[in-house]
C-alpha cells in the first residue's frame, strides 16, 4: 500500500507542456482513474510515474522515497501498455514469470508462481500456450498477470481496455476492479472512457491541457463538476450560459431561476454557466420555455430533446415516468430540486 | 487466380524466373561439364571435353579440404563480427531522428558504391607500416615503433566486417524500425536493465532477420577473392582465390571449376542446415 505524491512535475515536448506543474496526494491501495480527452497529458503523466520519460521539473515520490532518478527498472512497478507489449517469443506462462526471470527467481518457483497468477486472472493451465493463440480478452488477462507478478509497489495501466468489444470492456472493467480490491495494490489506470472511470475508480483524476481540472470519488465529481470542463466531459450535461443576479438566483435568457437549498454555486455573480445533468430535467408549470425537438426511446430509457431559446437541452426519463408529449410540443423546463451546478464560464 | 482479375499478370513473375535460370543454371551447368572435362596440358585449350574424376579427386585432398574449412571459418567469422556491430548499430539508429536515420542511411548506402579494389587498399594503406595507424599509436606512445598490421588475419577482418557491415545493417534495418517500442519499454518496467532488455528481448525477436544477416554476410565473405590477396596472409587465403588461381594463372580450369562446385555445395549445405537448426528452435 504505497502512496503516490507527485510535487510540481512537469514534461515539456519543445514548448507545450504535456503535464503542467501537476502536485497531487494519491493514497495507497486505492484505485484511481486518470481520466481526459487524447492529448491532456494523461498517458505523458503515467510514462514519467513509470520512468519512461523524464520529467522536465518536479519529484516522484512512492511511499515517501523519491524515485524521480531511479530509473525505470529499479522502481518494482507493474505495468499493463495499450498494445498489451507481450513477448511474442515467449509462452504466456515465461510472459507472466518474465519479471521473476529477472530476478533470478528459481524455474520451479517461477512456473509455480506463473500458474497461481494465470489462475487469479481466470486462465488456469494456459502457461504453455503461445501468445498469438489467444483471444483479445485472454491476452489482456495475461498482461495484468505480468503486471502483478512482482507484488508491484504501484500497478500502472495505459489504456489497457481499449482494444476489447464493448461487452468484454465492462465484463473487464469489473473484473479488474475486483481484482484491485482484492490485492489492495495501489492502481492507477489511464482511460479517455467516463464510463470505466466511473465503474473502477475510487479517485477519478479529470485532466485537460496538462493541468488536474478535478480530484475526487467518482460519484463526487459527476454530481458536483469544478468547472464546466469537467461537467461537460464527465457523463453528460446540459450547459445552459446565463447570468448569476446574487448567489440564489440565476438569469437564463431573460428568465428568472431560483436556486434551491442543495443546488450548487461556483462563482462570483456575473456571466455564469448552469449545469445540469439530464436526469435532472423535469418538466413542470413553471420555468424555462421550450419545445420538443426530438425523442429517443432507448428502451430503457428515453431521451427527449428540447430546445430553450436556441440552446439543446435534454432529458432523460425512465420509461414509466414518461411524459405525455410529442415533437413540436411546448413545454416548461424545471430541474430537479440540487441538480443545478452554477459554473463559472 | 484468374489473369483478368489479378492487378499483375501472372507471366509477369516468369520473366525474373527465366532470366535466372538462364544466367545461373546455364553458367553452372557448363562448370559442371567443365569440371569433369579432361585436362589439356598441350596449352592449346584449357580442356577438352570428356568425362573424368581426376579433378574432383584433387578437390577431397587435406589441402583443399583445408583451404575449405579456412575458407568457412573466416567468412563465418566475419558474418558474426559484422552482424555483432551492425546490431546494435542498427538498433541505436532507429531511435535516432529521421533526419538523422536518412543523413546515416545515405552514407551507408554510398559505402557500397567502393568497389572491394579501393576497400583493400584503403585498409592496407590505412593498417601498413608508413602510413596510418601504426605511426599514430607510435606517436601517441602506445607503441614504440610504427609496425604493420597488414598482413594478417585482422587486417582481413576488418576489410570483410568494412565491405559488408553496410549490407548487415541494410538487411536488419527494416525489421528493427518495425520492432514494437512498448516491448522494450515494458521489459524495462519488468526490472530488466537495458542490457538485459536488448539480449532477452531485442535480439529473440530479431532472430530470423538476425540469420538472414548471417547468412547474406556468410555467403558474400565466401566469395571474396580480392581481400583475402590484399590483406591476408597465405594461410589466409580462401577457396575464391585458390579457384582464381587455378583458373587464371595455372590454366587448369577442370580443378577450378571442381572446387567452385564443392565450394557452392558445401555453402549450400551449411546455409541450408542453418536454416534447419533456426526453424527447429522456433518449433520447440
Amino acid at each position: 500500500m504505497h502512496d503516490l505524491s507527485l510535487r510540481g512535475l512537469t514534461k515539456r515536448f519543445g514548448s507545450v507542456a504535456a503535464v503542467d506543474d501537476l502536485t497531487l496526494d494519491i493514497p495507497g491501495g486505492k484505485f484511481i482513474c486518470l481520466l481526459g480527452p487524447s492529448g491532456c497529458g494523461k498517458t505523458t503523466l503515467l510514462r514519467l510515474v513509470a520512468g519512461l520519460e523524464e520529467p522536465t521539473a518536479g519529484r516522484i515520490l512512492v511511499g515517501g522515497q523519491d524515485q524521480t532518478d531511479t530509473p525505470t527498472h529499479r522502481r518494482n512497478f507493474g505495468m499493463v501498455f495499450q498494445s498489451l507489449a507481450l513477448f511474442p517469443h515467449l509462452s504466456v506462462g515465461d510472459n507472466v514469470a518474465y519479471p521473476l526471470a529477472i530476478r533470478g527467481t528459481p524455474r520451479a518457483q517461477r512456473r509455480a508462481r506463473a500458474e497461481e497468477l494465470l489462475a487469479l486472472v481466470q486462465l488456469p493451465g494456459m502457461a504453455d500456450r503461445r501468445v498469438h493463440q489467444l483471444s483479445g480478452g485472454q491476452r489482456q488477462r495475461v498482461a495484468i498477470a505480468r503486471g502483478l507478478a512482482i507484488d508491484p509497489r504501484l500497478f500502472l495501466l495505459d489504456e489497457p481496455l481499449s482494444a476489447l468489444d464493448a461487452n468484454l470492456r465492462e465484463h473487464m472493467q469489473i473484473e479488474l476492479r475486483q481484482l484491485q480490491t482484492r490485492l489492495g495494490v495501489t492502481t492507477v489506470v489511464v482511460t479517455h472512457d467516463q464510463k470505466e472511470a466511473l465503474t473502477m475508480a475510487d479517485v477519478v483524476i479529470v485532466m485537460d491541457q496538462g493541468r488536474v481540472q478535478q480530484m475526487g470519488a467518482p460519484m463526487e465529481v459527476y454530481r458536483n463538476p469544478a468547472n464546466a470542463f469537467v461537467a461537460g466531459f464527465i457523463g453528460t450535461s446540459n450547459l445552459l450560459p446565463g447570468r448569476l443576479l446574487d448567489t440564489s438566483t440565476l438569469d437564463i435568457s431573460g428568465q428568472r431561476l431560483a436556486l434551491g437549498p442543495g443546488d450548487r454555486v461556483k462563482c462570483p455573480p456575473g456571466p455564469a454557466i448552469l449545469s445540469v445533468r439530464p436526469e435532472d430535467v423535469r418538466f413542470g408549470p413553471d420555468g424555462l420555455p421550450a419545445h420538443v425537438t426530438f425523442i429517443r426511446d432507448l428502451g430503457e430509457s428515453v431521451q427527449i430533446i428540447l430546445d430553450h431559446a436556441g440552446q439543446e437541452v435534454t432529458a432523460l426519463f425512465s420509461p414509466r415516468e414518461r411524459p405525455e408529449v410529442a415533437i413540436g410540443h411546448a413545454v416548461t423546463l424545471t430541474f430537479a430540486p440540487g441538480g443545478c451546478v452554477v459554473l463559472a464560464p | 487466380m484468374s489473369g483478368r482479375d489479378a492487378a499483375t499478370p501472372t507471366w509477369l513473375g516468369l520473366i525474373p524466373g527465366v532470366v535466372l535460370a538462364a544466367l545461373f543454371l546455364v553458367p553452372f551447368g557448363i562448370m559442371l561439364a567443365v569440371s569433369v572435362a579432361l585436362r589439356d596440358p598441350s596449352g592449346s585449350g584449357f580442356y577438352t571435353w570428356g568425362f573424368e574424376l581426376q579433378s574432383y579427386a584433387r578437390v577431397f585432398t587435406f589441402f583443399v579440404g583445408r583451404i575449405l574449412f579456412v575458407s568457412m571459418t573466416i567468412a563465418a567469422g566475419a558474418a558474426v563480427i559484422s552482424v555483432a556491430l551492425a546490431l546494435p548499430f542498427t538498433v541505436i539508429l532507429a531511435q535516432m531522428s529521421r533526419r538523422a536515420q536518412t543523413v546515416i542511411l545515405v552514407i551507408l548506402l554510398s559505402v557500397l558504391s567502393l568497389s572491394e579494389v579501393i576497400i583493400g587498399f584503403s585498409v592496407s594503406t590505412l593498417l601498413s607500416q608508413t602510413a596510418g595507424v601504426g605511426n599514430l599509436l607510435a606517436l601517441l606512445r602506445i607503441t614504440e615503433q610504427p609496425r604493420a598490421y597488414t598482413p594478417s588475419l585482422f587486417a582481413l577482418m576488418t576489410g570483410l566486417c568494412y565491405l559488408t557491415f553496410p549490407y548487415s545493417v541494410l538487411v536488419l534495418y527494416p525489421p528493427v524500425a518495425r520492432l514494437d517500442p512498448e516491448l522494450v519499454e515494458a521489459s524495462r518496467t519488468m526490472g530488466a536493465s537495458p542490457l538485459r532488455t536488448f539480449f532477452g528481448v531485442t535480439v529473440p525477436l530479431l532472430r530470423a532477420p538476425i540469420l538472414g544477416a548471417l547468412i547474406l554476410v556468410f555467403v558474400f565473405a565466401l566469395g571474396s577473392y580480392l581481400l583475402p590477396q590484399v590483406l591476408g596472409r597465405p594461410e589466409h587465403w580462401t577457396l575464391s582465390v585458390h579457384i582464381t588461381d587455378q583458373a587464371v594463372y595455372q590454366s587448369n580450369l577442370p580443378f577450378a571449376a571442381a572446387m567452385a562446385v564443392v565450394l557452392l555445395l558445401a555453402a549450400l549445405a551449411l546455409v541450408g542446415l542453418a536454416l534447419l537448426v533456426a526453424r527447429e528452435r522456433r518449433a520447440a
